[in-house]
């Protein structure tokens, strides 16, 4: 009977008319666009011999660039995904003066140029900062350091976690913790054994998302990290100073390096998603 | 009647003690104070500290001007190419089944996936000096690379998705039946779109023009790379703000940042405007 319907939907679907203008449009922008020039990007690292790209590769530069990148992004994703979903437990669970506010307010990373988010965290937490000012005062360094790009990352990959988790819990049906609390259950053990284990994957999914952003993130990092080669030096700004060199070949090999990486983690984010759509039927 | 003693049992498992709620609401706040409200607030105070005077002085010199211009030449330029794009992009993708479909949806969020650096570097790669037609555009005069050309470009590749992304889930969640009967009553194929199509999904359009747009103002990694940050010239907002701040002129770089900042206010305010006001029209792409 589905079957059946599916098919004539289908059939019904081919009846609108303009699917070659639009998939012709699409394909064309997106070739020109995106793929011709990734392609080039592809090229460019390949046509450097593999004895060339493993030298870029392993130099202790790169190496250590990449380490920070994809470390602080790591850092930054696990800190979202504790206060990420702590966030949307608060704005979904309970009514509090100001929640509107903190639910727009939420998305203001996005929102928000990297420039602009840069400048401002270096003036927060750079030593004569309001919050780096106390820092000191504790004796940590917090600007132009490894823990820098750290804060920068939060900032910028907040949203992830808190917009991936939110609908999830506002749909999680308030049957099973009933269910869960007349049969004895603790809170707590309502909260850990019922709840988490359903949004668990909504959370994995925001985190991988996270991390993905964090990993490229630019604008707002390198305004409060200082920049040091070799110690709070990042990824993407490793390809921008060997851009500035003419060190074209330095540049696409760093950069095909990151691109394959946050194309593993797209497709691992995708395999979520169709996983635990077919396990749990939501996200 | 017998909901009453129902309701009132339950309460202590069913949720958290006061104490436990305000400690959770409390945390929440303050880490959103430290990592999103007091960036925010030092944006503004930065920029007005040395007073309304500087403020203005830092607005209205001519190179922050060309930037402004500029800016919103490119998003003038990048926004509606994504637009048209992007409808296009929805409707193959949502009215219709076809092969590699799946494979196109990914294709389309690439962008999103791609650093913003990367965005500028492959472009440098196509069209600079050194680059596959760098040589070809010199000999034929044309100018991509540090040009607006260029600016547009990285642009486009960073804002490609947003307003397919609203559009797809929206679409699908409609599905096609309006569409349907306009054709059986035999309305054109355009006069379907312009009235039906369209105006049916006009206000997650309007939300994913909204973020496009922010974006397409805000780019800095993959518009840095690709503009040579030549003052006065092909340095936008978020460049500029670069420029100044490099150059230890702080109060004239959060003046600049100070506008971003407010579009970026006002984006969130028009955004959530959208989602309270047209909510079910909105949420079919929330789940995204």
């Amino acid at each position: 009977m589905s079957a059946a319907t599916q098919k004539r939907r289908w059939r019904e679907h081919n009846i609108l008319p303009g699917f070659g203008l639009s998939l012709g449009v699409l394909l064309t922008a997106l070739t020109l666009i995106v793929l011709a020039p990734l392609a080039a990007l592809v090229l460019r690292a390949a046509s450097a011999g593999p004895a060339e790209i493993y030298a870029i590769a392993t130099s202790p530069r790169t190496l250590a660039a990449l380490r920070l990148s994809f470390g602080a992004a790591f850092i930054a994703a696990l800190v979202n995904a504790v206060f990420g979903l702590l966030i949307a437990w608060v704005l979904v669970r309970y009514s509090f003066p100001g929640r509107r506010l903190i639910d727009a307010a939420v998305d203001l990373p996005f929102a928000l140029p990297t420039a602009v988010a840069g400048i401002a965290l270096a003036a927060v937490w750079a030593p004569n900062g309001s919050l780096g000012a106390l820092a000191a005062g504790l004796g940590w360094k917090v600007a132009y350091t490894p823990l820098g790009v750290m804060i920068a990352l939060v900032f910028v990959s907040l949203p992830f976690v808190v917009r991936s988790v939110q609908p999830v819990l506002q749909e999680a049906s308030a049957d099973v913790e009933e269910a869960a609390a007349l049969l004895g259950a603790s809170r707590l053990r309502t909260v850990f054994c019922v709840i988490l284990p359903g949004i668990a994957p909504a959370l994995l999914t925001g985190a991988t998302l996270a991390f993905a952003r964090a990993v490229g993130e630019y604008g707002s990092v390198i305004f409060i990290a200082g920049n040091v080669p070799m110690v709070s030096e990042i990824a993407p700004l490793l390809i921008v100073i060997k851009l500035e060199q003419f060190d074209y070949a330095g540049a696409a090999v760093v950069g095909m390096l990151m691109l394959l990486i946050s194309l593993t983690l797209l497709l691992l984010v995708n395999a979520l998603q169709a996983w635990s759509r077919r396990r749990l039927g939501y996200v | 009647m017998s909901e009453a003693p129902l309701q009132a049992q339950p309460a202590a498992h069913k949720s958290e003690s006061r104490l436990v709620r305000f400690a959770l609401i409390g945390l929440a706040f303050s880490f959103l104070a430290l990592f999103l409200f007091l960036p925010l607030a030092a944006v503004f105070h930065e920029a007005f500290r040395r007073g309304l005077d500087v403020y203005l002085a830092g607005l209205t010199e001519p190179d922050a001007l060309s930037a402004i211009r500029l800016t919103l030449l490119v998003a003038a330029i990048a926004v509606p190419v994504n637009v048209v794009v992007g409808i296009a992009a929805a409707w193959a993708i949502a009215r219709y089944q076809f092969f590699g479909r799946n494979v196109l949806v990914s294709l389309v969020d690439l962008p999103f996936s791609v650093s913003p650096v990367i965005a500028g570097l492959v472009y440098v790669l196509m069209f600079g000096a050194q680059g596959y037609f760098g040589p070809w555009l010199r000999a034929n005069d044309i100018e991509i690379m540090f040009a607006l050309p260029g600016i547009v470009l990285a642009t486009l590749f960073v804002t490609f998705p947003f307003v397919a992304r609203e559009l797809i889930p929206h679409m699908e969640a409609i599905g096609s039946m309006d569409e349907e009967a306009a054709l059986t009553l035999g309305a054109s194929p355009w006069r379907m779109f312009w009235t039906i199509s369209l105006p049916n999904v006009k206000w997650s359009l309007l939300y994913g023009v909204l973020l496009c747009n922010a974006r397409a103002m805000g780019e800095f990694g993959a518009v840095a790379v690709v503009s040579g940050r030549i003052r006065g010239l092909t340095a936008t907002m978020p460049l500029h703000i670069e420029i100044l701040y490099n150059e230890y002129n702080g109060a004239a770089a959060f003046a600049v940042a100070s506008l971003l900042a407010g579009l970026a206010l006002v984006t969130l305010a028009a955004k959530t405007f959208l989602e309270w006001r047209y909510a079910d029209s909105i949420a079919a792409s929330r789940h995204s």
